[in-house]
């Protein structure tokens, strides 16, 4: 009996030591021992600047020539200063003496040129778009021909596919084996698909980061890391959906960093369509939309309600003085009673025997669309319409406006893919219309407006310019706006200075601080 | 004993002489039956996803596209060079043939989406996977055979009971809500174990012991009921009454009888195993052979597709070889049948 006592306390023991040797692993030591631990949503299957470099870009590992600043104001990057001949066919970018790559080699013009050339001729990129002509090195100055003027081709040279690559970083077939960049941080351990190890690189020529090592874990789902936060694995957390970050704000133990981005949930609509071509139609739709307490709702935000396409974080573009898009079904009935619609005995409204009957395509890549899809289900419905949601893939979003099928869809679109939103702008609504922009819908005015924006001819009458895009899309509503975004990133109070960027090119990591 | 009849004594002596050992002979047997299996499974998987993901919705170059780029940057134009890259346009049933002669070769091919080759990306998924369910199986089996054997001890006593609750409970709880249970009490609750990730040593100890509980119910419930009947044996009681110490007893007839039925278990239970793991690796973001399919499915990658459910499909086939050999190895009986028959 005194034997099986003892094994029973010896077992009991050994158990006890072992939990507090777990608990003891999990509390925080000393700060500086530890590296920043970041976990986000972005996994890497390829080191290709055209598909993997946003992550690169954002753990600061990888530089562009041109940078932004928060509100997407071009700023020096790896060049130092850039200029346009007097016809805008001709650019040269300058730059910075004195750059190094983390292989120790020196940031040439013949380099940045090598892989500005390479970028190119990546289908799906933005520079791939630009009418360009050549790319050339001119000693210390990379060249750029173009075969018409394109005054936003140094916020294109922002963009995170245009990144600076060492040539060591190259396999023998020209495909990116390694990220060998020069930023303030190199990659000390590559785990694909979702883990990267940083370390201050030592010959970085600007202000030597606090934190000398970070980590970066990618997890896919929300929930996970959500609770990888609240049980303090991580220190800063991105992609937080908006059940778990209200969760986490009303729990109090924890920071939260959040901005608004430049991007906007939409309803594409065929304006070619017979029933959605009429304007009236497409202002009916948008008077129907509850904005406001969607967003309260489902994106537990509510100053996320898009009064207008354009949030506040596009201040060039976001109009204050443009007439808000307002929930008013009394008026949407009477629009569409002006337009011939009448309710059929089952509710419906129909028009010459038709029933005013669509369909729209979303998907789930983003849980709040298929959410929202069904409240917009449910308000049209009041006015009689009838929504058939189907949630399918992205992809049919595009490949419905190619073919013509599409009649309605909802997505989000971000137009700060590169810092002047006019790149993403004159694809989105080009005469011939956008994969994600207008379809069977083009004004000439808005046309000319854009035209005079890139010709960058007329910069003094920019303002006006776009003020006269923002009314033109306001009232014709090619796109009907649904909720803006908010970017939130959970901080733990181990470190501070986190600011959060809104274009998403970078984590800015290199200027937080271990808190004292 | 027609057998001795039927034959020359002295061919019979010879024959035994160049005879295949019953344990050799077992063995090939198991194996030749496994391999025609494997490449049965083989063909159906290969020829099933492929027939499967060309009629989910959606133009696949689209969906490559946003793989690649990312949804915003997807286009008509992105997507038809994708097309003609990958020669997406070419008929159905000459890509599917391009694919089994690779096959045939032991060529994965390359990823659509990154381009990196399928069985370098496979390898690593997969031993990430095998880690998690070995782990799991091996955790699954110590809890579930020592709680059975204990439940056993005493028939119908409170431990017996409380092993019916345990069992029900650990079958009920889905593997998906049993992780996120766990992480809430060891991760937030009393933060001593990482709640997701990859990299660390004790990264695998909550998603393997998500993946355990669930086996672990069943193991103890076959392990409750076979021990409880081979202790009342005619064969255990008759060992008792030679003499043998009870622990011999015990090891001897009592855990080598129930170690068959368990590891036969082992077999039936590996479906539940794999099922589990492609959902808690997606919880725990396990970078697995789970997660790979999951990623895979959504950028409609064919052969990473292809090749996921196929190293899936294979480990059924291998665990149950695995399962059949140990069986035979603990239970000489069927092969000793076999050889006098």
């Amino acid at each position: 009996m005194g034997w099986q006592r003892m094994r029973v306390a010896g077992a009991s023991a050994v158990a006890l030591l072992m939990i507090a040797g777990c608990a003891g692993a999990g509390k925080d030591t000393p700060a500086a021992n530890q590296p920043l631990r970041v976990v986000g949503q972005f996994e890497f299957h390829s080191l290709d600047p055209s598909t993997a470099g946003g992550l690169f870009t954002r753990l600061e590992v990888a530089e562009t020539l041109v940078d932004a600043d928060s509100k997407g104001v071009l700023q020096p990057g790896l060049a130092d200063n850039w200029t346009a001949s007097a016809d805008g066919l001709s650019w040269t970018l300058t730059l910075r003496s004195g750059a190094l790559f983390h292989d120790g080699t020196e940031v040439t013009a013949d380099v940045a040129a090598a892989a500005l050339n390479t970028a190119h001729g990546k289908a799906g990129t933005p520079l791939a778009t630009v009418p360009l002509k050549a790319i050339s090195a001119e000693g210390n100055s990379v060249r750029v021909d173009l075969t018409e003027p394109f005054a936003p081709l140094p916020a294109v040279l922002a963009h995170t596919s245009t990144q600076i690559l060492a040539p060591s970083s190259y396999g023998p077939d020209q495909a990116v084996t390694k990220v060998v960049g020069s930023g303030p941080y190199r990659v000390t351990q590559l785990e694909p698909p979702a883990n990267i190890k940083l370390a201050a690189f030592e010959q970085w020529r600007g202000e030597k980061p606090e934190i000398s090592e970070v980590t970066y874990q990618a997890v896919g789902r929300s929930e996970s890391r959500a609770l990888m936060a609240e049980s303090a694995q991580s220190d800063v957390t991105f992609g937080m959906d908006p059940t778990s970050l209200q969760k986490i704000k009303q729990a109090g133990k924890l920071n939260i960093a959040d901005v608004t981005l430049p991007r906007a949930i939409l309803l594409k609509v065929n304006s070619g369509h017979d029933v959605l071509g009429d304007v009236q139609v497409r202002r009916a739709i948008s008077m129907a939309l509850d904005r406001e307490s969607m967003a309260t709702a489902l994106l537990r935000d509510p100053e996320m309600a898009a009064t207008q396409l354009f949030p506040p974080s596009l201040p060039d573009w976001h109009q204050e003085s443009a007439t808000p898009l307002e929930h008013d079904p009394s008026k949407a009935k009477e629009l569409l009673a002006d337009a011939g619609w009448v309710p059929g005995s089952d509710g419906t409204l129909e028009r010459d025997g038709k029933k005013f009957s669509v369909t729209l395509r979303t998907f789930p890549d983003r849980p709040e669309l298929p959410v929202l899809a069904t409240a917009i289900q449910a308000k049209l419905k009041e006015l009689g319409i009838a929504l058939d949601v189907k949630v399918g893939n992205s992809s049919e979003i595009p490949a419905g406006h190619k073919d013509g099928s599409l009649e309605l869809a909802l997505y989000s679109r971000n137009y700060a893919l590169v810092p002047d939103a006019l790149v993403t702008l004159a694809d989105d609504f080009a005469p011939e219309g956008g994969d994600y922009g207008a379809m069977g819908w083009n004004d000439p005015a808005l046309t000319s407006a854009f035209d005079a924006l890139a010709s960058g001819h007329d910069a003094d009458h920019a303002a006006e310019s776009r003020r006269k895009v923002t009314d033109i899309l306001q009232t014709q509503l090619p796109v009907i706006p649904v909720a803006w975004y908010r970017q939130s990133a959970v901080v733990s109070p181990r470190i501070e200075g986190l600011i959060l960027d809104p274009l998403e090119r970078s984590w800015r990591l290199s200027g937080l601080t271990w808190a004292k | 004993m027609t057998l001795s009849t039927a034959k020359p004594r002295a061919s019979n002596s010879a024959l035994r002489r160049f005879a295949v050992p019953p344990a050799l002979a077992a063995t090939a047997s198991v194996l030749g039956r496994r391999a025609i299996q494997a490449a049965g499974v083989v063909l159906l998987v290969s020829t099933a996803c492929f027939a499967i993901v060309q009629s989910l919705p959606g133009d696949i170059a689209f969906r490559i596209a946003a793989g690649r780029y990312g949804y915003d940057q997807v286009t008509a134009a992105s997507a038809d060079s994708v097309r003609a890259e990958l020669g997406l346009d070419r008929p159905v049933w000459l890509q599917l043939v391009d694919w089994l002669a690779g096959l045939a070769s032991l060529d994965l091919g390359n990823s659509l989406v990154t381009g990196a080759s399928v069985a370098g990306e496979l390898g690593l998924h997969l031993a990430s996977s095998l880690q998690l369910a070995v782990a799991a199986l091996v955790l699954a089996l110590i809890v579930g055979a020592t709680v059975g054997a204990l439940a056993a001890a005493r028939p119908g006593g409170i431990l017996d009971r409380l092993t019916t609750v345990w069992v029900s409970a650990a079958r009920a709880l889905p593997p998906f809500l049993l992780g996120l249970a766990l992480i809430l009490l060891f991760s937030v609750h009393l933060g001593v174990l990482p709640a997701a990730g990859h990299g660390e040593a004790n990264n695998i100890v909550l998603p393997a012991a998500t993946l355990a509980v669930g086996l672990s119910g069943l193991f103890a419930r076959v392990t409750r009921d076979a021990m409880a009947q081979i202790r009342q044996s005619d064969y255990v009681r008759f060992a008792a009454t030679k003499g043998i110490g009870s622990w011999l007893v015990f090891l001897r007839h009592v855990c080598r009888n129930t170690g068959v039925t368990l590891i036969a278990y082992v077999g039936v239970q590996v479906l539940v195993l794999i099922e589990g793991v492609v959902v808690v690796e997606s919880l725990f973001a396990w970078p697995g052979l789970g997660h790979a399919l999951v990623h895979a499915i959504f950028w409609r990658d064919i052969p990473m597709i292809q090749a996921a459910a196929l190293a899936l499909a294979l480990m059924v086939v291998a665990m149950n070889t695995v399962v059949d050999l140990a069986t035979a190895a603990v239970d000489p009986r069927p092969r000793h049948k076999e050889a006098v028959l």
